[in-house]
């Protein structure tokens, strides 16, 4: 692990060799961009350079990361580093609160000003028969659909989120005590719940479609529940993404009792969408 | 694992002991360098500035007189849509970046920038970005046409031009998060010791605030745009009344990003012009404390002004009132900032080289472009010339006025720190003049024209507009050709010049003036002391 030092590494800084998976990334997004954007309007070469994308992409994530994981346990990161890489895993954060802001906005500009207004006196010669009530799919979608409430499935997902935010810090404070055995099963606890969540939102999306006529085209309930639980469950599958990748970093001794960002980050990170679920329950299901 | 080997393997090839860059062109692909990536910002921003302005000439070609002359309707909405996209994601805001990048890790006295891998990503996500835009002219169907903006009904309609549009904007997206969330972390956390943030200079403050405000909105912007995807093709009604969503929803959604994007878009701007004042006229920054102040004041407001771009598309007179005041709020703090500058060079030593030329235009013709601002910001006075060439007179009063001719500062000042030569500076004073004149000529008579009713974005008119447009569009090919002349003092400063000191300038303060010129590859390996 002595990879050489660049120039203007300093007991203090970290700067890195020239390397070659930035551009590898760009590629990557390049081809997924080109590919996804020729799929959607059936044209070549579509799904296959979306899939060479995501190959190449994947790849570039485990060899980038890889390389950050082998400097972080070869001693190449300073106090001043991880001080660097607490502000910014808080602001990508922040820009993440901000991405789920738009989304919880359309559903507050539906619900306050569209949905009503659409229902006001002046649409009435265009809608006679519209009722601006929530939940609707709007005057023209005429199909018939059973809204989702909050019982059963968000609220046994909300008990499995709420319940892995607490395994997992004790499976932190397992690490700052240097229990490692109660580290790496409590971690895998917190996965394990995370799948479970998962696989029940699977279900309830399964349930939606084939069980209550509620689809992604339900018009602006179907658009606001399936976009920002979507989100929020692929945010969900990229929190679970990284804490397995911590776990495993676990398991192969990586991490000191005082030295251990990445698990700290990705615990920053699952809490912040158990946060987002938090608020998802109560605007989407219970609301 | 492999990844380490990687780089043993590329250290071989590599003499630890030489100080100057590798060579060839994978220094430009795989360089962690913040020198090396800023002047690859700056380039990619040029290239892209030329682009956009070609385009440019291209509506003002066809607007040259009334009729159909080069282009059919839809193409000409093309060039104003690409034109607006490639100015503002592909020139103005990348070429921020490039100063940001060259200056911030100099004025801090950092090494180098605090995630230097990512930043070499941050620039090269720009350039698949830019080939999808470039591309998205030749699919059927053309370019996205729906204007800069984006509007819903529009981009929910329109066929592969306007995805490849969309994904452009989520690649640009994500390089602009990453790129600030460098920029905050490495102003944050790897100041020198003894400068504290009161101490820091301008250009740092501003670009504290930029990248903070970029951070916020531009997530906004990927869920509007990822809205318009869903509804374009997987059934979504966000913007679809008849599904009960609203097209004015877009609107809001872009807007809130929109907003402070403007504000993105110049405080780096008023950064630059911070230290080029100073410097010609020797004399410190007046009210250094309230130029921060001010510009958290404006950062902190653009985030409740977005409505103001939205006056007559129906929203209740209490609404209107609120964002026609709070839009004219803003007014306030920028005015500390004009003042400030010009308090800067009230009984200073002044000089007139061409960065002092280029600032003080600057704030002469920004602030016309402000105070038309503040004429668009009166509700009543909105409703007329929403959507004229009053409203185009008024963002090129800023945007070129404002932005360009302080990048174009900002580039004749530190252009002695970055190549080692002094740029020739009749040229550089041939340039500012063509510019400014050439830049009144086109934009100003657009103000006469939008109050006399011309719409914005077609490509045909009237007859009574005849006059002003055939005026402005001369004025368009001057400025076009004389942006050239700027090509050829960079050119010629990069292969030689006289060669300048540390310190070329006589009243420059900041660290960067501190290291030699051309500063080295690397700089500030041990930090220095700020007293």
């Amino acid at each position: 692990m002595s990879a050489p030092a660049a120039h203007g590494s300093t007991p203090d800084y970290f700067i890195p060799q020239p390397s070659s998976w930035p551009i590898k990334g760009s590629i990557a997004l390049f081809l997924m961009a080109l590919g996804a954007a020729t799929w959607i309007n059936g044209m070549f070469p579509g799904p296959w350079a979306l899939a060479i994308g995501l190959a190449f992409l994947v790849y570039m994530l485990f060899g980038w990361f890889g390389t950050v994981a082998g400097e972080s346990e070869g001693g190449r990161y300073s106090g001043k580093v991880d001080v660097s890489f607490r502000w910014s895993m808080s602001w990508f954060i922040f820009s993440e609160v901000m991405f789920f802001a738009a989304f919880f906005g359309a559903l507050y500009y539906a619900r306050v000003f569209s949905v009503p207004w659409l229902g006001d006196l002046d649409q009435r010669l265009l809608w006679p028969d519209f009722k601006a009530q929530w939940p609707t799919a709007g005057p023209e979608i005429a199909e018939s659909f059973t809204p989702m409430g909050p019982f059963w499935i968000p609220t046994i997902n909300t008990a499995l989120l709420l319940s892995s935010g607490v395994t997992l810090t004790i499976a932190h404070h397992a690490l700052k005590d240097n229990k490692r055995g109660v580290l790496n099963l409590f971690m895998f606890l917190t996965i394990l719940l995370g799948v479970v969540f998962l696989g029940f939102q699977a279900y309830e999306y399964a349930h939606a479609y084939s069980d209550l006529n509620l689809k992604l085209s339900t018009g602006i309930y179907g658009s606001t529940f399936f976009m920002l639980t979507g989100f929020h469950g692929f945010h969900v599958t990229v929190g679970a993404i990284m804490l397995i990748v911590v776990w495993v970093r676990c398991m192969k001794g990586h991490f000191k009792p005082d030295h251990h960002f990445a698990f700290e980050g990705a615990a920053w990170y699952w809490h912040f969408v158990d946060v987002v679920w938090l608020g998802l329950y109560i605007v989407v299901y219970w609301m | 694992m492999s990844a380490v080997l990687d780089q043993h393997g590329h250290s071989h090839g590599h003499d630890d002991h030489h100080h100057g860059p590798p060579s060839g062109l994978m220094r430009w692909v795989m360089t962690t360098n913040h020198k090396d990536i800023g002047t690859l910002y700056l380039w990619f921003s040029f290239i892209m500035f030329l682009t956009g302005g070609v385009l440019a000439l291209g509506i003002r070609m066809e607007l040259f007189q009334p009729g159909l002359q080069y282009w059919n309707p839809e193409f000409f909405n093309q060039l104003t849509t690409m034109h607006g996209l490639i100015m503002v994601f592909g020139a103005i805001m990348p070429a921020f970046v490039g100063f940001a990048n060259w200056l911030i890790p100099l004025q801090i006295g950092a090494p180098d920038m605090a995630f230097a891998r990512m930043n070499n990503w941050s620039f090269w996500l720009l350039v698949p970005a830019a080939m999808l835009l470039v591309i998205s002219f030749f699919v059927p169907g053309g370019a996205t046409a729906a204007g800069w903006t984006l509007y819903a009904p529009l981009s929910t309609q329109m066929g592969l031009g306007m995805d490849l549009g969309i994904f452009a904007m989520h690649i640009m997206g994500a390089s602009s998060i990453m790129g600030s969330i460098n920029i905050v972390t490495t102003i944050l956390n790897m100041r020198a010791p003894g400068m504290t943030l009161m101490k820091m200079p301008m250009f740092c403050w501003t670009w504290l605030i930029t990248a903070y405000l970029l951070i916020a909105v531009m997530p906004v912007l990927a869920g509007a745009i990822t809205m318009v995807l869903t509804d374009r093709h997987f059934g979504t009604s966000f913007f679809n009344a008849a599904g009960g969503g609203d097209p004015v929803m877009y609107q809001h959604i872009f807007w809130f990003f929109g907003h402070p994007e403007v504000y993105i878009m110049i405080l780096p701007a008023f950064g630059i012009i911070s230290h080029v004042v100073p410097a010609f006229a020797r004399k410190q920054l007046f009210g250094y404390a309230s130029m921060v102040y001010a510009t958290s004041s404006i950062a902190i407001l653009s985030f409740i002004v977005w409505a103001h771009h939205m006056f007559t598309t129906g929203m209740p007179a209490s609404g209107q009132l609120f964002f026609m005041y709070a839009t004219m709020l803003i007014a306030v703090p920028t005015g500390v900032k004009v003042f400030n500058w010009i308090a800067t060079m009230w009984k200073g030593s002044m000089t007139f080289e061409t960065p002092m030329l280029f600032a003080v235009g600057f704030i002469f013709v920004f602030t016309m472009g402000g105070f038309t601002g503040l004429i668009c910001a009166v509700t009543p006075i909105d409703i007329q010339i929403q959507d004229t060439y009053y409203v185009v007179a008024h963002f090129h009063y800023v945007l070129v006025a404002g932005s360009l001719f302080a990048l174009f500062s900002g580039t004749y000042y530190w252009i002695p720190k970055w190549t080692g030569h002094m740029y020739d500076e009749g040229l550089g004073k041939l340039h500012f003049w063509a510019s400014i004149i050439f830049f009144n000529i086109t934009f100003f008579p657009m103000h006469f024209l939008g109050l006399a009713g011309m719409p914005r974005r077609i490509p045909d008119y009237a007859t009574q507009f005849a006059d002003f447009n055939a005026i402005a569009s001369v004025g368009a090919f001057g400025f076009g050709l004389s942006q050239l002349i700027f090509l050829v003092v960079v050119l010629k400063a990069i292969k030689g010049g006289a060669k300048v000191g540390d310190k070329p300038w006589e009243g420059a303060e900041g660290l960067e003036w501190t290291v030699p010129s051309p500063a080295p590859y690397h700089t500030f390996e041990t930090a220095p002391q700020v007293k």
